[in-house]
Formats: structure tokens, C-alpha cells, sequence
């Protein structure tokens, strides 16, 4: 699915520097609605940055440069930031209000496969399924962006499987902008529509994932993308010293 | 693709009769759990009466054998009887209930200021600065220091006693409290603001239940320190109270009545901190720590 009409998430010119996890030099960025990027980068690229200044959590940093985002969004972090004093349901409907609140939060955590762990603290939960309680915490908002910054770079490789099918089916049937900031790429290939490639705070690439439905066609063209990306990212020459 | 991950999200299921392994197969007694290695160990029934109950058959035991000279120690089957009068004659019920009664009206007056104070200065940039030095300064002057102040101001009458046990409430339960409520973690603020609370909410389901284990912690420190505080008011120009029953038997040398008095005291602190931690256990039933 391609962006279409006006972008939900518009950014030009972004400066971001004096900050402790990194800097940005002049990002633009488009995001269309119901549009699932991946933001791929090294450690230190500027990835996590440029999500914060999406969600406006970057209070302390300095720069410059115009963002637009929907009000209407929803973060999920890569620790699942649940509130150890309030159980499962509680955790997802936190700040909601209306009388039907508690059909709302019971509804996504059936989404999330959690239904029937409503009344279960959340420390009797794996990192899987704490990570689902975040997942179904951001979904019952209905957001208009949902920004995920490495939510699955905790999780374990089998359950990050897992995960990404969730994810996948969830922003298919929700249908919102997704920003997914993560270093695998795999994971970007398998999740998004398009992949942003940042580079010592620069966008260095821009690319459309279209695979073929299925079959050996698929593969190669995953393998390709793959190769491309790893180019990108500046690790192609690693993996052939490795042969 | 619905159908697919789906099913991949079910193998984790349990699904009893189709694995061979399933919860069903297993025996049903179990063997007892492993005990955890760096753990405490299982807990017992009782088992805080350990303590007391040695030190008691210790006394026992010096007392019997003549070690102990009863002008310096009674033995305790002498206190026994001497409490056993005490309470038959209705000194020891009339005495204590004055007692409690002193201590509680501290214990509130000094936890509801102590909270108040906490709560401003915690919760606001101005109300920090406004209370935290001030509170600081009160800190470094021990409350028995204030007595002669607070007699001038109050006379020597119960007003007088209420205020200091509960001067002496409000250090602990404004610190840990503020430093409970001062300790919330970035990370839970970001959550906050991205889920666009507002700052009551915020307050009420973040803050506030984050700093309750703070909070109960102070509140410990306060119990023990209204007990501390009945004991010096109550031997000083006190005409009832256990204080003042122990300090009459001292006039004559009646060493068993103190001791009575001592154990009292020792029970209300032990049993008033036991309800203090039940209390405590009840309300944060969401924490796992080393005691469980």
C-alpha cells in the first residue's frame, strides 16, 4: 500500500544535537496515512532521535526544523512500560475515559492474544506479553501514528517472530501510520511498506518494499533487498570477509 | 495471513490430550519446590516470636538459677504476678488506654502534616523550595530539644504531649514520602505524556501509588517514633500514662512495675509495627521482593 493524499507525519529540516544519544543534520520525512516505515540505522544514526522529536519527547534537546504530527499518537518503547502497580486491564485503559473503557481495554487484549490475563499483574507476564499489553495499551487509542522505537529488541528471536505477525495483522486491521524504528533488517523488510535508511543523522536511503505474494520470486527478492540494505548499512563488506 | 500467524501464535497455548506433556500428565503430587539458592529460606509460622521467646527463656533461666539478683531484675513469674495485679487493681487498663489514645492522636496529627507537607513539596518546584529547607533544618534539631520550647508555648498539659509525639511523626513520614514521591522515574513521566494524561491522572495513577512503598516505610519509622516520644512526655510532669506508672515505681524502687511497664512498651511498638507491615503488604501486593 502506497501513501496517499496528505502525508500524516510531515518533517523538514530537522536539526537535533547537544543531545546524548544523537544528533540529526537536516531530516525530511513524509509519512502517509495508514503508510508502515521502518527507520533502519546503525546505533548512533539518529533513530531513536528523530522518533522522539516525532513524539515530542525531546525536551532537553536543541535545534531546529518543522515537524508535523497527529495528536492522536501512541508510543511503544522497547521496554514495555508497564505500571507494576496496576494490573493488565488497568495498564491498557490508563488514561482512558468513557463508559465503556473496560469493553474497549478487554476487546485489544483479545487483539493481543492476552484476553483472558486482564486481572494479572505485570510482573507475572514474559517480555512477550508485556510487550503485547503495550502493544494492545497503544491500539485501543486508535491512533493516527503508531511509533515504535526497538519493541521487539528485547524479546527473544522466536517470540520477535511472533511478534511481527501480531504487529503486521494489527496495523493492517487498525490502519494507522506506523513509524517502526528498529536495527533489523529483516524485520523491516518483513513489516514495512517503505524503509528509511538513516545515516550520521541523514536520510541516506529511501526504498519501496514490493515483494512478490510468495514463492522462490519472494526470496530472491527479500535476499536482494536484504543485500541492499546491508550495503546501506555499511556491513555488506563484514559478511563477505566472513566467507 | 490471519490464519498463518494465528496458529503461530497458538503453539504456545497449552493444549491438553494433544502433547504428551500436557498439565493433565503430570502426577499429582508434586515434589516440593526447590528452595532458591541465595533466597531466605522458607518462612514459618511464628517465626518472628523467635527472637523474644529466647530472650525470654534466657531471663527465665538466670532468674531460676539465682544469677540474677531480683533487686535488679525481677524474676518473671514476678512480673507476671505483678502485671496480674496491675491489671486486677485497673492501673495497668487505665494507664495504657491513656497512653494509646496519646499516641495515636500524635501519630495522626503528625502523619496528616507530615503527608500534607510532603505532598506540596514534593509535587511542586515552589512548594519544594518553600518546605524541603525548612524541613531539613527542623531535621538537625532533635524533637526532645523543642520540649522546653513547646512547654512555654503549650504548658505541660496533653496538647503539649500530642505535639511533640507529633513532631516527632512528621520527620519520618515527610522524608521518605518526599523522596518516594521525587523518585518517579523519568521513564513513567515520557509514558505519561505520551498518553496524553492530564496531571491529576497523572498524579493519581503514577505518582501517588509509586511512592505508597515510601510512604509505609515512613510510616514505620513514625509508629516507633510516637512510642519513643509517649516515653519521654509521659515521664516528664505526667499524672497518668504508662510513663508516669513507670516513673512513680521508681519514686519506690519498685523494680517489677517498671519492667511491667518496659514489656508493655515493648509490645505495643513490636505489635503496632506487625500491623503497620500487614497493612503495608496488603496495599503493594504488586511488588515481588527478597521477603516473599
Amino acid at each position: 500500500m502506497s501513501a496517499s493524499g496528505k502525508p500524516v507525519v510531515r518533517v523538514r529540516g530537522l536539526v537535533r544535537n547537544f543531545t546524548l544519544k544523537g544528533v540529526l543534520n537536516g531530516v525530511d520525512l513524509d509519512i502517509g496515512q495508514g503508510e508502515f516505515v521502518a527507520l533502519l540505522g546503525r546505533s548512533g544514526s539518529g533513530k531513536s532521535t528523530l522518533l522522539r522529536a516525532i513524539a515530542d519527547l525531546d525536551t532537553e534537546a536543541k535545534g531546529s526544523g518543522e515537524i508535523e504530527a497527529p495528536s492522536k499518537l501512541a508510543v511503544v518503547f522497547q521496554d514495555a512500560r508497564l505500571l507494576p502497580w496496576k494490573r493488565v486491564l488497568e495498564n491498557v485503559t490508563l488514561g482512558l475515559a468513557g463508559p465503556d473503557v473496560r469493553a474497549r481495554g478487554l476487546r485489544a487484549l483479545e487483539e493481543v492474544e492476552l484476553g483472558t490475563r486482564d486481572r494479572s499483574w505485570p510482573y507475572e507476564l514474559s517480555g512477550g506479553e508485556q510487550q503485547r499489553v503495550a502493544l494492545a495499551r497503544a491500539l485501543v487509542r486508535e491512533p493516527a501514528l503508531l511509533l515504535a522505537d526497538e519493541p521487539f529488541g528485547a524479546l527473544d528471536a522466536l517470540t520477535r517472530i511472533r511478534m511481527h505477525g501480531l504487529l503486521k495483522r494489527l496495523s493492517q486491521a487498525h490502519h494507522p501510520a506506523v513509524l517502526l524504528v528498529t536495527h533489523d533488517v529483516d524485520e523491516a523488510i518483513e513489516l514495512a511498506d517503505r524503509v528509511v535508511v538513516l545515516d550520521d543523522g541523514r536520510i541516506a536511503a529511501n526504498l519501496n518494499v514490493r515483494l512478490p505474494l510468495a514463492g522462490p520470486e519472494r526470496e530472491e527478492a527479500f535476499a536482494g533487498l536484504r543485500r541492499e540494505l546491508l550495503g546501506l548499512l555499511g556491513v555488506e563488506a563484514e559478511l563477505a570477509g566472513l566467507r | 495471513m490471519n490464519a498463518i500467524s494465528g496458529s503461530v501464535l497458538e503453539i504456545a497455548e497449552e493444549v491438553p490430550g494433544d502433547a504428551p506433556f500436557s498439565r493433565q500428565a503430570l502426577p499429582a503430587v508434586q515434589p516440593p519446590r526447590r528452595r532458591r539458592r541465595l533466597g531466605l529460606g522458607e518462612p514459618f509460622a511464628l517465626g518472628p516470636l523467635l527472637g523474644p521467646g529466647l530472650l525470654l527463656l534466657y531471663w527465665c533461666v538466670f532468674s531460676y538459677t539465682g544469677l540474677l539478683d531480683p533487686r535488679i531484675l525481677p524474676a518473671p513469674w514476678t512480673t507476671l504476678t505483678t502485671a496480674h495485679g496491675l491489671i486486677a487493681d485497673g492501673r495497668l487498663p487505665t494507664n495504657l488506654a491513656v497512653s494509646a489514645v496519646r499516641a495515636a492522636e500524635g501519630l495522626v496529627f503528625g502523619v496528616i502534616a507530615g503527608l500534607a507537607v510532603a505532598l506540596i513539596s514534593g509535587l511542586s518546584r515552589l512548594g519544594g523550595y518553600v518546605f524541603d529547607s525548612l524541613v531539613q533544618m527542623k531535621r538537625s534539631i532533635p524533637t526532645l530539644a523543642l520540649i522546653p520550647l513547646v512547654i512555654l508555648w503549650l504548658g505541660i498539659g496533653e496538647p503539649m504531649k500530642v505535639t511533640v509525639i507529633a513532631l516527632s511523626v512528621f520527620i519520618p513520614i515527610y522524608l521518605q514520602t518526599h523522596t518516594a514521591l521525587r523518585g518517579t522515574e523519568l521513564k513513567y513521566l515520557e509514558l505519561a505524556e505520551t498518553l496524553n494524561l492530564s496531571r491529576w491522572r497523572f498524579l493519581r495513577d503514577i505518582v501517588l501509588p509509586g511512592a505508597l512503598p515510601g510512604f509505609m516505610l515512613g510510616l514505620r519509622f513514625a509508629v516507633m517514633g510516637a512510642w519513643l516520644a509517649l516515653v519521654v512526655v509521659e515521664q516528664l510532669n505526667a499524672t497518668s500514662g504508662i510513663g508516669y506508672m513507670i516513673d512513680l515505681a521508681r519514686t519506690y524502687a519498685q523494680t517489677d512495675v517498671i519492667v511491667v511497664g518496659l514489656v508493655v512498651y515493648a509490645l505495643l511498638g513490636l505489635s503496632s509495627d506487625a500491623a503497620v507491615r500487614l497493612l503495608e503488604a496488603r496495599l503493594i501486593g504488586w511488588r515481588r521482593t527478597l521477603s516473599q
